[in-house]
């Protein structure tokens, strides 16, 4: 029976348990609306784009030719991992993970690497066997553009360069507020948008092209591996937030009811505290009347 | 008229129908008016200049980007756009400044030090500084 100053120390450090990881759920879910805004202003611009690269494609004759739509004999496969830098998010980093081991196995029999967003990825694929190619982390939880391209930019040399020939992405899509996806996409080579496709804005144009398709392949390109980037990592912070402030609830909420149980064992141990002092009182008295 | 929109991945910049257009395209600049045939071209740092519903004419500073037209529709994708009245011409000197003391001492150093990349942000800078100084005519 554990005696009344160990339960109240008990409680009182729940309590601090509960104060930290309400304010932590609170601080989550002003980062996540943020997050939320961002992902919703950026989707019209990642939309248009991916419409003007299906009309170009449309309108343009003869094959489209550019380095990043080129499909090569396999040889070394990449992943990209967008992990978290912070923890106290749920299940959010194991999820993710588990899916890059999970391709890690599927593709045993080739050459694979990694390309690693955030801390906790990292840590858990530092300690083992795997070939990290780059490692970007501190990120703080939201969006750094020149960061993204940085990125950007070692994935396309490197397979412009032929150092890999794919590249995947592995992220956690936010579907909604609830829900958070770990998806998998290929990034590099890019799939050329469907020829035949009768893109929604204007039916099969007769585009002109100033200067020549080539020219605006050219320009538009890295923009769009930019914005896939962009998109995947708006996504992935977002989800990040959500799932902190889904585990901070439920964690607060357990706090919660562990401090009733131990409130109503502190009543006990002190009810039965006060009936003994007061049976020892009446018998002492019962005694001394003989 | 006809629609157009201006969109930068932060958000819609701009979206409403106009009378015509004027953007920096890769050749030089170029005008468009309703009834414009389907086009796509790619543009360069530069100005923006459209009239709108009400004759007034706009005057935006654009870092480069696309523009695509298909029936009576506009789309401006452009990393980053600013209208000539809310251009801070402050920073736009300092980074004028800077980018062009980097390219002096890059020069000088002979490290690898990414040049094109220093030209486009000078190239930047100095459309935003000619658009301010249009706009406050």
């Amino acid at each position: 029976m554990p005696t009344l100053r160990d339960v109240q120390n008990r409680i009182k450090s729940v309590k601090s348990t509960r104060r930290i990881t309400s304010a932590m759920e609170m601080v989550a879910a002003a980062k996540l609306r943020r997050a939320q805004q961002s992902v919703e202003q950026a989707r019209p611009y990642a939309i248009k784009m991916e419409e003007m690269l299906s009309n170009l494609a449309a309108g343009s004759t003869g094959e489209i030719i550019h380095p990043y739509f080129e499909e090569r004999e396999i040889k070394k496969k990449t992943l990209v991992m967008v992990s978290s830098d912070r923890g106290f998010c749920g299940g959010f980093n194991s999820n993710i993970i588990r899916q890059a081991i999970h391709w890690l196995s599927e593709n045993k029999d080739i050459e694979t690497e990694l390309v690693i967003v955030g801390k906790k990825g990292n840590g858990f694929f530092k300690r083992r066997q795997f070939s990290i190619a780059e490692y970007y982390g501190d990120w703080g939880g939201s969006l750094d553009y020149d960061k993204a391209k940085t990125l950007v930019n070692f994935l396309t040399t490197r397979f412009v360069l032929g150092k890999t020939d794919e590249i995947s992405l592995l992220y956690t899509r936010f579907v909604s507020m609830a829900k958070f996806q770990p998806t998998l996409e290929k990034y590099l080579p890019i799939v050329p948008p469907e020829k035949n496709d009768e893109s929604k804005s204007g039916g099969t144009a007769d585009y002109i092209f100033e200067p020549n398709a080539e020219r605006i392949y050219e320009a538009l390109m890295p923009g769009y591996a930019t914005t896939k980037m962009v998109t995947a990592l708006t996504d992935s912070f977002a989800s990040e937030h959500g799932s902190r402030m889904i585990a901070m609830n439920a964690a607060t909420k357990n706090a919660g009811e562990m401090i009733d149980g131990l409130t109503l064992d502190y009543n006990k141990a002190r009810q039965a505290q006060i009936t003994k002092e007061l049976l020892e009182v009446v018998s002492g008295a019962e005694a001394l009347k003989g | 008229m006809f629609l157009l929109s201006i969109v930068t991945p932060e958000k819609i910049f701009f979206e409403a129908e106009i009378k015509s257009l004027v953007v920096p395209g890769t050749e030089g600049y170029l005008g468009v008016l309703s009834n414009h045939a389907p086009l796509i071209t790619a543009l360069i740092p530069g100005r923006i200049e459209f009239r709108d519903a009400d004759n007034t004419i706009n005057l935006m500073a654009v870092s480069g980007g696309f523009l695509e037209v298909s029936n009576n529709k506009a789309s401006i994708l452009a990393e980053a756009v600013e209208r000539a009245d809310e251009i801070d011409i402050e920073r736009a000197q300092v980074a004028y400044e800077r980018e062009k003391n980097r390219l002096v001492s890059a020069g000088k150093a002979e490290t690898d030090i990414d040049l094109p990349s220093i030209r486009e942000a000078i190239e930047r800078a100095r459309n935003r500084i000619r658009v301010y100084k249009e706009g406050h005519k």
